[in-house]
């Protein structure tokens, strides 16, 4: 035994000295090779250069997009890893740099996108004295991260990333910041890099519970008026096709939220709309009417439920979600299935008996007939003076067929998600839980870079598009193909909707005088096309398809235009208004 | 219906995980009556106790999204029934005749005594403490200082070992896959 022990001892010495010796900064890059990162989203500064320095020399390996502002480069990363399914990874300096990427940190928590962002820190004797560059972003970051931690030593680095990626990718994802002062950064180990694979104080993945598989299979089979809600939580465990199996055996019809989008395809015979305050008509009316919702990795915020009191109201509740925090947070569960839905949904597919709802989803239909006669068909129609939202979107959805679309937040976004199309899954990325304006832009970005190869179309509006315009350098200098449609009605258009039903029409500091974008894109070397009639439409989209490259089309619209339907703010989402 | 509970919240020992903690209860506006902090039995492991009155829903939402923390490994609840609960206080009192017969009376320990005021440590329950305080009210105090609630379960079972157990074994069955 004792020699047997010595030898070990030997063998892991001669192990030790084969480690390479490396810098802090080179061990970050290091790190992100070995979890697999092709692409940076950045900004330089002093505090993080011996990091940038140390990527000098992998620039064949990482992809580097310098953004113009850090808040993007957060975007832009939540952008990429909604495309790709991969953590997104940004690296800003200390200070300003990181204090800008609070607004990315807070729409990644909220929309629960996986990305780790290393900060830089001033030197680890310098803390705490208000040292140039200086903040406690640690403090700054814990209400607006899933998990955060500062490294002050360099050997603790290739383990504060490894536990950053396991802690943004898996469970509900969301976004990690590792804060690494200057000291780390120059400071040497021997490298080796060891994957998380668990933490104690952390269990990502629940035990599904098959008692509450066997309840929620009971309910199933005895409802006759059952609905399923589609959230994220199918795009993010991959189980879309899990999913369809689950649908096409029940026979349950299905609406998705925002975010849940393009998990099932648009044309699905089961699919019956968007849920929410400007969704469809049909899952909004018909929700008094449901004896069961099945939620499947959706969290009921209050823009789906309205007034929570009376959401299904006449319903039982199945909530199938990975995050026990959320159940019974908003909506009472009668059965909650706890865990990852790509398991739960194959042991319920298994347990329900094969069933048709043909009757219950015709009423959706008659609904959705109701709302196309009404609201869609007079939306998309080319007539009246101007263009209009609807019709834009229809119009390009037509020609950019299985496209992933980006949205700003505003009217356009509740146009676009509402009247573009979806074939395969991670089609829409857009800010939902936060709504941030100027959010659109950069995530296209992103979106882009994440796949080469898929049409990236942005819808954005002229008030957020110049919230982030800056990031029309970042087109310029890595050439991102994006096709930006700016919906350009003057007006801060979702605001002034509100003005115009519940304020008076107060137009309040709503209008915008906007400057040339002809210019602006020109001088971006951006390709540019303005329209502002119905006849111009087709033609001018078919030119922006056929451009290689950036294009900036720009939509002159009617400037008044409102989105219908539309639940009021609390109101119950039967109460939805169709104008 | 707002009623007491006792939240004890095991985590990692570390830095600034307390201020996490609180986050958790002033982004939902629930207020903490009292919070102590220390090593837990189980090396490297910390305890947090926070009490608060709050509604019953509320406070269970409350402990998932502390739960939710990725360094704190388990919280528990209780209501008082569950736990036996004490306070350590310490007042700075006026030397007088009447301040000694309290003393007696009260199973109060002397920690303290200069040439005008002595400093008295009582054991109890808030009430009791409180109940102390105004019965040496009239004879001048002059600080009076509590250390906030600590509590310990009335049940045989160590839920806390029995959790780690779980974890262990799960640790095991991952790193073995």
């Amino acid at each position: 035994m004792a020699i047997s022990g010595f030898s070990d001892i030997e063998t892991q010495a001669t192990l030790k000295k084969e480690l390479p010796r490396i810098s802090g900064s080179e061990a970050v890059i290091r790190s992100f090779i070995a979890e697999g990162v092709d692409t940076i989203f950045g900004y330089p500064g002093g505090a993080i250069i011996p990091v940038y320095d140390a990527l000098y020399d992998y620039r064949d390996k990482l992809n580097h997009i310098l953004v113009r502002h850090e808040q993007c480069a957060l975007h832009a990363a939540q952008g990429y890893a909604r495309a790709t399914g991969k953590t997104g990874v940004c690296i800003v300096t200390s200070g300003p740099g990181a204090t800008n990427t609070v607004t990315g940190l807070a729409d990644a928590l909220l929309d629960s996108t996986p990305v780790v962002l290393i900060s830089g820190q001033v030197g680890s004797k310098l803390l705490g004295t208000d040292a140039f560059q200086e903040i406690n972003f640690l403090e700054i970051t814990h209400s607006v991260t899933k998990w955060n931690c500062q490294v002050k030593r360099a050997e603790d680095i290739p383990e504060a990333i490894a536990k950053a990626f396991y802690i943004a990718s898996t469970g509900r994802p969301g976004p990690v910041v590792v804060d690494i002062t200057k000291d780390a950064q120059g400071g040497m180990l021997d490298f080796e890099y060891k994957p998380t694979r668990f933490i104690r104080s952390y269990l990502p993945y629940k035990e599904i519970d098959i008692d509450q598989i066997n309840e929620a299979a009971r309910l199933i089979n005895l409802s006759r008026k059952p609905m399923a809600l589609i959230g994220q939580g199918v795009i993010l465990g991959g189980a879309e096709q899990e999913l369809k199996e689950f649908l096409e055996k029940s026979g349950i019809p299905a609406a998705s939220t925002l975010l849940g989008l393009s998990a099932l395809p648009s044309d699905h015979p089961q699919y019956v709309g968007m849920l929410g305050m400007h969704g469809n008509y049909a899952p909004n009316i018909k929700n008094r009417d449901c004896d069961l919702i099945v939620a499947i990795g959706m969290r009921f915020d209050d823009r789906v439920t309205g007034d929570p009191s009376n959401f299904g109201i006449n319903a039982k509740i199945i909530h199938f979600e990975i995050d026990p925090a959320e159940v019974n947070k908003v909506v009472y569960a009668d059965v909650a299935v706890l865990g990852d839905v790509k398991k739960s949904l194959p042991l319920i597919t298994e347990k329900i008996s094969k069933s048709d709802h043909t009757a219950w989803l015709e009423e959706f239909h008659a609904c959705y007939n109701i709302e196309r006669e009404d609201i869609i068909e007079p939306a998309i129609e080319r007539r009246g003076a101007h263009l209009r939202m609807g019709e834009v979107v229809d119009a390009v959805a037509s020609q950019f067929d299985d496209a992933i679309l980006v949205t700003d937040v505003g009217q356009q976004q509740m146009f676009a998600s509402r009247y573009f199309r979806f074939k395969q899954t991670r089609s829409i990325i857009t800010s939902g839980g936060l709504g941030t304006m100027g959010f659109g832009l950069p995530a296209a970005i992103g979106a882009k870079i994440g796949a080469p190869h898929r049409e990236v179309c942005l819808f954005v509006g002229d008030g957020g598009l110049q919230m982030t315009l800056q990031e029309l350098g970042t087109i310029f200098q890595s050439q991102v193909g994006v096709k930006i449609i700016l919906m350009n009605n003057g007006y801060l258009g979702m605001v002034r909707q509100w003005q115009e039903l519940f304020y008076d029409r107060r137009y309040s500091f709503t209008e915008l005088t906007n400057p040339n974008f002809e210019l602006i894109a020109k001088a971006n070397q951006i390709s540019y096309r303005c329209i502002e009639r119905h006849d111009e439409l087709d033609e001018a989209i078919a030119q922006m398809h056929a451009t290689e490259g950036a294009f900036l089309l720009e939509v002159r619209l009617e400037r008044e235009e409102n989105v219908f339907p539309m639940v009021p703010a609390g109101q119950p989402v039967h109460d939805i208004r169709l104008e | 219906m707002d009623k007491e509970f006792i939240i004890t919240i095991f985590s990692e020992n570390r830095v600034g995980l307390l201020s996490q903690i609180t986050t958790v209860f002033t982004h939902r506006n629930v207020n903490i009556e009292s919070l102590t902090a220390s090593e837990s039995a189980i090396d490297g492991i910390f305890k947090h106790t926070i009490i608060v009155k709050n509604d019953p829903e509320k406070v269970a939402n409350l402990v998932k999204q502390i739960e939710k923390k990725i360094d704190v490994l388990k919280v528990f609840c209780y209501t008082p029934n569950e736990v036996v609960l004490q306070e350590l206080a310490l007042y700075k009192v006026q030397r007088s005749r009447n301040v000694e017969d309290l003393v007696r009376k009260h199973n109060v320990r002397i920690l303290d005594i200069h040439d005008d005021y002595i400093v008295l440590e009582k054991t109890g329950h808030k009430e009791e403490i409180r109940e102390l305080y105004h019965m040496l009210e009239p004879y001048g105090v002059y600080q009076l200082v509590c250390s906030g609630q600590v509590a310990i379960i009335k049940s045989r079972r160590e839920l806390l070992d029995e959790y780690l157990s779980q974890v262990n074994e799960l640790k095991k069955k991952i790193l073995n896959e």
